[in-house]
């Protein structure tokens, strides 16, 4: 007998995942407990916490913690959750990540500028052209160069497409995990059109590698026009039908309404930022507020929501997939000619034509290809609004052909923090419906 | 809470003037609150020493820099001769902090020299809650502890793993490449 219970203690010992617990919540002083119950996420007081809100004492000594994840397939990936659950009632939750840390940040350091690229473009998996976008930029900041107008252009085009893709299956994901099945396969549809728009104009569907430093890796495919006019005519009247099937239907609404609520004050003191922000109605968006590319010159509206709600947090997402048509018809009717990348030999790879004739050119392609261009010393802060928020890129180099250091500021690793405060207080089987609305990609959660 | 020695007073005059890096661009001033100011690549830089660390951030945060964007950490062991103002004393770690703006539209950029021997620095969680997860990020991967921190856990690494992998003295490891024999044909 006493065997099988050493075998049982050793095979929990060697299961064990250390002690990346939630307290228990004897332990939590009662200072404390002002600040947020428990061991998870406190927040200082004054700033969000109401203190006759809490009902610590109310809850009953029956408490249990449970898993949810990181295998759950409402995660979205290996996102793990722990609540401490009162019946059905979710009085804490601890968001434990790390599930699919690569090292990408210091693989970054491995790579030469021109390689960097494949590596950020493999965080957001969804939105690789923002990542490669915020990279390059950084990059270029450093080289101190100018990008010529049409990849600017080219860019802004591409980065709002991938916005669409990104949205667009974020209602597919959402419909799926609050039983709305249909929306799942019409996302993935309308994801689709997108999709074949980048594997012809990049050659690949995902992890495109297209932005590059100086630029992007060719020029649009003969015919662009057409296929973005056809994804512009294409996507209005399905978006009006998705609101229907959505917003009119009062299930999907039962479901979001009143859901996960955060405050605006909640939400910037957590650092969330993107359509989680904008859902509790603070209008910040770095496309209008801080321009980068040539954001400033064209018009669009910036989308918040009131109640900052699950429901919010969708209506945001599909009216901004809806000013992304907006712009979208804008840049392909301002698209203009000229170079799709700088010209700066040594920075771009010369064409495939120019190494057979010019022992120069030769030069610069074999260096640009073995040692990779080198960066002035300095560091650099870029930002972007990708699809989940501010998208940052702190890079800095010591003047060598790698950088030095590469840290990328992920969104979805700033917004899962109000996972904590959105889920406190509401049913178990909101859980579902909050964690999608968050859209945490785990590969740049994690890196 | 961490104990902040040598306190400077709010907005006080200028501590060392000659900026290093880029230099300042015409009509910025060269200190903000006492802390001096470069601008690097056209962004506002400020190198607050340790002790001034979280003054400045409160200091900040008055002034409306109410989102704290970023924070991470540099290890400069392989790249000890960088460009810092005069009077401040370069050591290993740099922690990097990212604050924005919205009334203002304006990022601030905060470098903090962290000595190798002892590092550690005051947490901003009592500032901004958002930099909890932040703060233990830059704890995992680069070993710099958090004075004041709720739970100052690993959170990408397991809890067992030994070092801080992005410090510069930890190696990268290879996996062997294993050559074996061609499949055979059927």
């Amino acid at each position: 007998m006493s065997t099988r219970q050493d075998e049982a203690a050793a095979l929990a010992a060697e299961t064990s995942e250390g002690v990346q617990e939630m307290a228990v919540r004897s332990a939590t002083e009662s200072a404390e407990l002002l600040l947020e119950q428990g061991a998870v996420l406190r927040l200082p007081e004054g700033v969000t916490v109401d203190p006759s809100d809490l009902d610590v004492e109310a809850a009953s000594e029956e408490t249990m913690i449970i898993n949810m994840g990181p295998q759950h397939p409402s995660t979205h990936g290996v996102l793990r959750l722990m609540m401490e659950l009162d019946g059905e009632t979710v009085l804490r939750t601890k968001p434990v990540i790390g599930y699919l840390h690569t090292g990408m940040e210091k693989t970054g350091e491995e790579l030469t500028y021109l390689q960097g690229g494949t590596n950020v473009t493999r965080m957001d998996y969804l939105a690789p052209l923002h990542n490669e976008l915020v990279f390059s930029m950084a990059v270029e900041a450093l080289l101190g160069i100018e990008v010529p107008e049409r990849a600017t252009w080219i860019r802004m085009l591409m980065s709002e497409l991938n916005r669409l893709s990104s949205h667009v299956l974020w209602m597919a994901t959402n419909g799926m995990d609050l039983g709305a099945l249909s929306m799942m396969v019409y996302g993935w549809r309308e994801r689709e059109l997108v999709l074949s728009f980048f594997e012809k104009a990049t050659g690949l569907r995902m992890n495109h590698n297209y932005i590059r430093p100086g630029g992007v890796a060719a020029d649009l495919p003969p015919g662009w026009e057409d296929d973005v006019l056809a994804i512009c005519e294409a996507f209005p009247p399905r978006l009006d039908d998705y609101d229907d099937l959505l917003t009119g239907q009062p299930i999907f609404r039962e479901r979001t309404e009143n859901v996960g609520v955060l405050t605006p004050q909640e939400a910037v003191a957590l650092s969330a930022t993107g359509p989680i922000l904008r859902s509790t109605g603070v209008e910040w968006d770095l496309r209008r507020d801080m321009p980068y590319l040539f954001y400033d010159q064209v018009e669009f509206d910036v989308i918040a929501g009131t109640y900052g709600d699950c429901f919010d947090r969708y209506a945001v997402r599909l009216n901004e997939m809806r000013e992304s048509i907006r712009i979208i018809r804008q840049i392909a009717g301002r698209m203009p000619k000229g170079d799709y990348r700088s010209q700066d030999k040594k920075i771009t790879p010369p064409p495939r034509a120019r190494i057979d004739e010019s022992m120069e050119a030769l030069i610069h392609h074999f260096k640009i290809f073995t040692e990779g261009f080198k960066v002035p010393e300095g560091e650099v802060y870029t930002a972007v609004e990708s699809p989940r928020g501010e998208l940052g890129c702190y890079l800095v180099s010591d003047g060598s052909a790698k950088p030095y250091r590469l840290h990328i500021r992920a969104p979805s690793f700033a917004n899962l923090q109000t996972l904590p405060i959105m889920l406190r207080g509401g049913l178990v089987a909101d859980a579902v419906a909050v964690i999608s609305s968050v859209d945490p990609i785990m590969g740049e959660v994690d890196r | 809470m961490p104990v902040v020695p040598e306190a400077t007073p709010v907005g006080a005059g200028s501590l060392g003037a000659a900026p290093g890096g880029g230099g300042p661009e015409a009509g910025e001033p060269q200190t903000v609150h006492g802390v001096p100011a470069t601008w690097p690549c056209g962004q506002q830089v400020l190198h607050p020493a340790p002790g001034q660390y979280l003054d400045l951030v409160k200091a900040l945060r008055e002034e409306g820099f109410n989102l704290c964007v970023d924070l991470t950490a540099v290890d400069y062991l392989a790249h000890p001769g960088r460009h810092l103002p005069t009077g401040v004393r370069p050591e290993r770690f740099e922690l990097v902090v990212n604050l924005l703006s919205f009334e203002h539209r304006r990022r601030a950029r905060l470098r903090v020299q962290v000595p190798a021997a002892e590092p550690v620095v005051p947490s901003l969680f009592r500032l901004y809650p958002g930099t909890e997860a932040m703060e233990r990020e830059a704890f995992d991967m680069m070993g710099i502890r958090f004075d004041g921190h709720p739970d100052l856990t690993r959170i990408l690494m397991p809890e067992d793993w030994e070092g801080h992998p992005l410090r510069k003295d930890y190696s990268v490891g290879r996996v062997p490449v294993q050559f074996k024999h061609p499949p055979e044909t059927r």
